[in-house]
């Protein structure tokens, strides 16, 4: 056992203060533990959320001494035994209360998204090979914690939640758009509505994912690469037109 | 009572982090710098690029930013000889101010692609333009963020530049086989090692690339059409991802040992450095 400082964050969007917190920690314990300590002994109003504790529901997100984490996966051996930690609430969105910011936004923003379009004449036939399964299933293990969203430069410091949808969702379209059973089309959604060429690929979602999803490289990327054969390649362009082949996505 | 606000709002380079972020963009941001001063410096050098110990005949060591030789101006200390060249020699219209270098000359291509590279893009995005210079630390914000839809719209030719890559890639292999001769005799040298792993560690970084990707299988939507067996095109572009996650490492590696084949070539070229090899000169 050891006493270890914490400041949390108390308050709502309007106003709110870091305050300070000491409390017994145990070897082996990650910070949400801690939080629910100081929830139980020392601030039984502060407002905290989580549910599975177990790094599988995404519902525990917050900034640890600045960084996007998921608390109940942090383990508290990770910084210094002198070292305080303070805790906030996602930045990009709405605080709500204390430790809790609202995230409705980003459920707003699937709901734009043309959803999985089957082939209606293969019915009953829907069959999918192991190779073709793999490349999509990397984007099912999203928890939805929104860690992605939040640390996004273009939604948290350039503000352009109208414009871009985000990390998650970007890769929600990657996983519908490389889907071997799919025939909807939403290569112009990516570009315009979608707003893929906002990302500048600088990577952060991929660098907090507690999922360890390339969302990157094997979602962004790609769909980029899709919006350039459609947009911006003036050869490919010509080659479908000359032969006329049907482009492949 | 200290008023929380939005981070988001926050001035430059504002953050709550309190590692050392700023390490990543400060040796990646120094680390390229000191590759292009030293690019740039051998570039408009144009002399000692070539090295074939004073024999005539087939083979020699070419530094890789002066291949393929467009020109060659004649009686230039370290260049190659004149059946190198693939035009002739110099061109009399060539201004006075700037050096008659072959390497001005071709240097545009390798550099178009790692500058579109996605990677690249990320690391200079992050170290020059500071947007962002790290995550969860505030950029400049701009009224107006336009990401890569409007100046930068021409990033979206990387695959372009792609295929001049490939070109170099069988260019400098060329130059690796070349440097396994002298005066039309086989043999090897220290320096021959070099410019055969050169082209090596750039088809590396080459094939891995993220347009490459793409045109191997990425732009697919099924990879066991039409019989249910995977097709030649999802084997390539397995081989092609295995490298693309590793891209990185690819990128800084090939980059570096390119300027150090320059410069080893240069050193040998210019009576500094002895080239240990099969050839005894
Ligand atoms: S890579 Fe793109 S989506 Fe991911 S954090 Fe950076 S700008 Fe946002
Ligand atoms: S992609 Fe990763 S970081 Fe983003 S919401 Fe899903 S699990 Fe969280
Ligand atoms: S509590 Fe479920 S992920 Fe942390
Ligand atoms: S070379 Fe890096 S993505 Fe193309």
């Amino acid at each position: 056992m050891a006493l270890r400082n914490f400041k949390l964050f108390r308050g709502n969007q309007n106003e709110g203060t870091m305050e300070h917190y000491s409390v017994e920690v145990d070897k082996g314990m990650v910070v949400l533990d801690a939080i629910h300590h100081i929830q139980a002994e020392q601030a039984g109003d502060m407002a905290l959320r989580w549910n599975c504790k177990a790094g599988k529901c995404g519902s525990c997100s917050v900034e640890i001494n600045g960084k996007p984490k998921l608390s109940c996966m942090t383990r508290m051996n990770e910084y210094g035994p002198e070292e305080t930690i303070s805790v906030r609430p996602l930045q990009s969105f709405p605080v709500m209360k204390d430790l809790v910011s609202d995230v409705s936004w980003n459920y707003e923003q699937n709901k734009n998204i043309t959803p999985f379009k089957p082939d209606p004449l293969k019915k009953g036939n829907y069959i999918m090979m192991q190779e073709d399964i793999d490349r999509v299933q990397e984007f099912r293990k999203c928890l939805e914690c929104y860690l992605c969203q939040n640390v996004c430069h273009v939604l948290r410091d350039q503000r352009q939640k109208d414009k871009f949808i985000g990390p998650r969702f970007m890769i929600r379209l990657a996983s519908l758009e490389m889907h071997p059973l799919d025939t909807a089309d939403r290569i112009p959604d990516v570009k315009d509505t979608h707003g893929s060429g906002m990302c500048n690929i600088t990577r952060c979602c991929t660098d907090v994912c507690p999922e360890h999803i390339q969302i990157t490289d094997n979602g962004i990327i790609p769909l980029k690469e899709r919006v350039v054969d459609r947009y911006y390649d003036p050869l490919l362009r010509l080659f479908y037109k000359l032969f006329r082949r049907k482009s492949p996505n | 009572m200290v008023t929380f606000s939005q981070q988001s709002s926050g001035k430059f380079l504002s953050t709550y982090r309190s590692d050392k972020w700023w390490f990543e963009p400060l040796w990646t941001g120094l680390g390229f710098l000191s590759f292009v001063a030293y690019t740039t410096w051998a570039m408009f050098q144009g002399d000692y690029y070539w090295w074939s110990g004073g024999q005539e005949g087939f083979g020699g060591y070419l530094s890789p930013f002066y291949s393929p030789l467009l020109f060659i101006k004649e009686a230039v200390v370290g260049s190659a000889p004149m059946d190198h060249s693939w035009f002739g020699s110099w061109p009399g219209w060539w201004p006075v101010l700037i050096p008659a270098s072959p390497a001005i000359l071709i240097l545009a291509g390798p550099l178009s692609f790692r500058m579109t590279c996605y990677y690249y893009r990320k690391f200079y995005y992050r170290a020059y333009f500071m947007s962002p210079p790290a995550c969860a630390v505030s950029g400049i914000s701009q009224k107006n963020y336009k990401g890569e839809t409007a100046l930068l719209v021409f990033q979206n030719l990387h695959r372009y530049t792609l295929y001049i890559a490939l070109g170099f890639v069988v260019i400098l292999s060329y130059d690796g086989f070349l440097s396994l001769f002298r005066g039309g005799e086989f043999g090897i040298g220290i320096g021959s090692i070099i410019l055969i792993i050169n082209p090596i560690l750039l088809a590396g970084y080459t094939f891995g690339c993220h347009a490459f990707r793409h045109l191997t299988g990425g732009n697919q939507d099924c990879f066991t059409c039409p019989n249910g067996k995977p097709t030649f095109r999802h084997m390539v572009w397995r081989g092609v991802s295995w490298l693309n996650s590793r891209h990185i490492l690819w990128a800084w590696i090939s980059m570096l040992w390119v300027a150090f084949a320059d410069f080893y070539v240069r050193m040998v070229s210019s009576g500094r450095w002895i080239d240990i090899n099969t050839w005894g000169f």
